[in-house]
């Protein structure tokens, strides 16, 4: 071949390779703001909200339940921020409302019945969604314990707890394996004292698995449910697993 | 004069599918960080306020994480399979520095961009300093992935917490990573503008022109 009909093969070969990259660039483009905007779901384009649940599905089948949040010593706690106020009403009238299932009548428990549960102390670290952590002391009855001294009406836990504050202003949805973690408690003191209103007077969920979020404060209502329950944080754009 | 097809296919591909992901990649991973920017060297922080408010990454965690974890997978594959395809095609010889030689020679282009040195020592494919860069960035990739699910499993994967220091410095290795991009793609992007356009047309076309040595 001679240099020009090099030069022309090189010329055909260069203005293939970039239209074919001008073409995928713009469906790259384009994929991305279908992706961005496409129609919300709890805040969220569908695309994005379907991957997190799919994240939360893979979490849930392969990790959660068997791994536990790493135990520190009481030298190690740290500070802990009262990042959310969302439903901490200021009246001291307090009960636990347990509805057992959907559509059955609930009773109402106070915070001896929660104390005459096994006493468990735990040192975990709390993480934030934002990114920042710290460890903390905390003592309460294990989630676990309580669903077998409450059972629902037919023995088994359903696939997920719904929490509340009293006048479910913050509420929070968890699958089964997480409410059932060794590691989930109803705690009612931080730091060998009882919890201050900032941080959830008098009973609170700590769930080391889970960002922050899901470890909601002053519970007022507890709710066993065969439907995904709504989540403060997911409606906002959150995902709803949000597990560590 | 002759051409002759310098980069496969494939490679073309991941390096151009690469170069968004990783941009959206810290693009959503700024939107993450805003929510809690601790790192700084004394009296600079990263990142001053304007810098967030100017890119309109202020006031997005929500979207920033959905991102993150949404793209995470397309980032992991893209860099599985440019790994998988340098071992299958061989073309790994060309990347990975295999004698201490690399290094005194990627010394050496080093001093030579600076003008400080006039001779380049003797390359094949890619010089001691692109083997280098090149291999580096990979292992890099690997410890954004390793740093990254620390962070985002620190409870059920623990042991890799603990691997990465726990679950503060993993945050702050996955931070360093991030910025390691940054520095990588500001020399890269001179580095191949130095070159010119026989070798930036090589990672589109594929071909790049040699003179035939009659």
């Amino acid at each position: 071949m001679t240099d020009e009909e090099i030069r022309r093969d090189l010329r055909r070969k260069t203005r293939r390779s970039f239209l074919t990259g001008g073409v995928a660039a713009v469906a790259g483009w384009a994929g991305y703001q279908w992706f961005t905007s496409a129609r919300a779901d709890s805040a969220l384009p569908w695309p994005q909200r379907r991957v997190l649940d799919f994240n939360g599905k893979l979490s849930h089948s392969y990790l959660s339940n068997s791994g536990l949040m790493p135990t520190y010593s009481a030298s190690e706690v740290g500070y802990l921020k009262p990042n959310g106020s969302i439903g901490l009403d200021d009246s001291d009238e307090w009960s636990l409302h347990l509805q057992p299932g959907d559509g059955i009548p609930g009773i109402d428990l106070r915070l001896a019945d929660i104390q005459a549960l096994p006493r468990v102390e735990m040192i975990t670290r709390f993480c934030c969604i934002e990114g920042w952590s710290v460890v903390a002391h905390w003592t309460g009855a294990r989630f676990t314990d309580f669903t077998r001294k409450y059972l629902p009406p037919n023995g088994a836990v359903p696939p997920y707890v719904y929490m509340a504050t009293p006048g479910e202003d913050y509420y929070v949805g968890l699958d089964r394996k997480s409410a059932l973690h060794p590691q989930t408690l109803l705690a009612y003191e931080q730091n060998g004292r009882p919890l201050t209103a900032e941080h959830g007077a008098p009973l609170r969920l700590v769930i080391p698995v889970k960002y922050g979020i899901k470890s909601i404060k002053k519970i007022g209502v507890i709710r066993y449910t065969a439907q995904k329950p709504g989540d403060y944080w997911a409606e906002e754009g959150y995902d709803w697993f949000a597990g560590l | 004069m002759e051409i002759k097809l310098k980069h496969f296919r494939a490679i073309r591909w991941f390096n151009w599918i690469n170069f968004p992901l990783l941009t959206l990649m810290i693009w959503s991973g700024l939107m993450i960080y805003w929510a809690y920017p601790v790192y700084g060297i004394g009296p600079i922080r990263f990142f001053p306020d304007w810098f967030y408010s100017a890119l309109h990454l202020d006031q997005r965690l929500a979207d920033g994480m959905a991102l993150h974890f949404v793209l995470m997978w397309f980032f992991v594959l893209n860099g599985i399979a440019y790994v998988a395809y340098t071992l299958l095609s061989g073309e790994w010889r060309f990347l990975v520095p295999r004698t201490f030689k690399t290094f005194r020679d990627a010394w050496h282009i080093f001093l030579h961009d600076l003008h400080i040195r006039k001779e380049l020592p003797p390359q094949e494919k890619y010089n001691a300093a692109q083997q280098i860069a090149y291999s580096a960035i990979v292992l890099m990739g690997v410890g954004s992935v390793i740093t990254g699910f620390a962070i985002y499993k620190p409870a059920q994967l623990a042991w890799l917490a603990a691997l990465c220091g726990g679950y503060t410095m993993a945050r702050l290795l996955h931070f360093l990573l991030t910025i390691g991009y940054v520095i990588f793609f500001i020399i890269h992007v001179v580095q191949v503008t130095l070159a010119g356009w026989n070798n930036f047309r090589s990672i589109v076309s594929g071909y790049e022109v040699v003179n035939r040595r009659d």
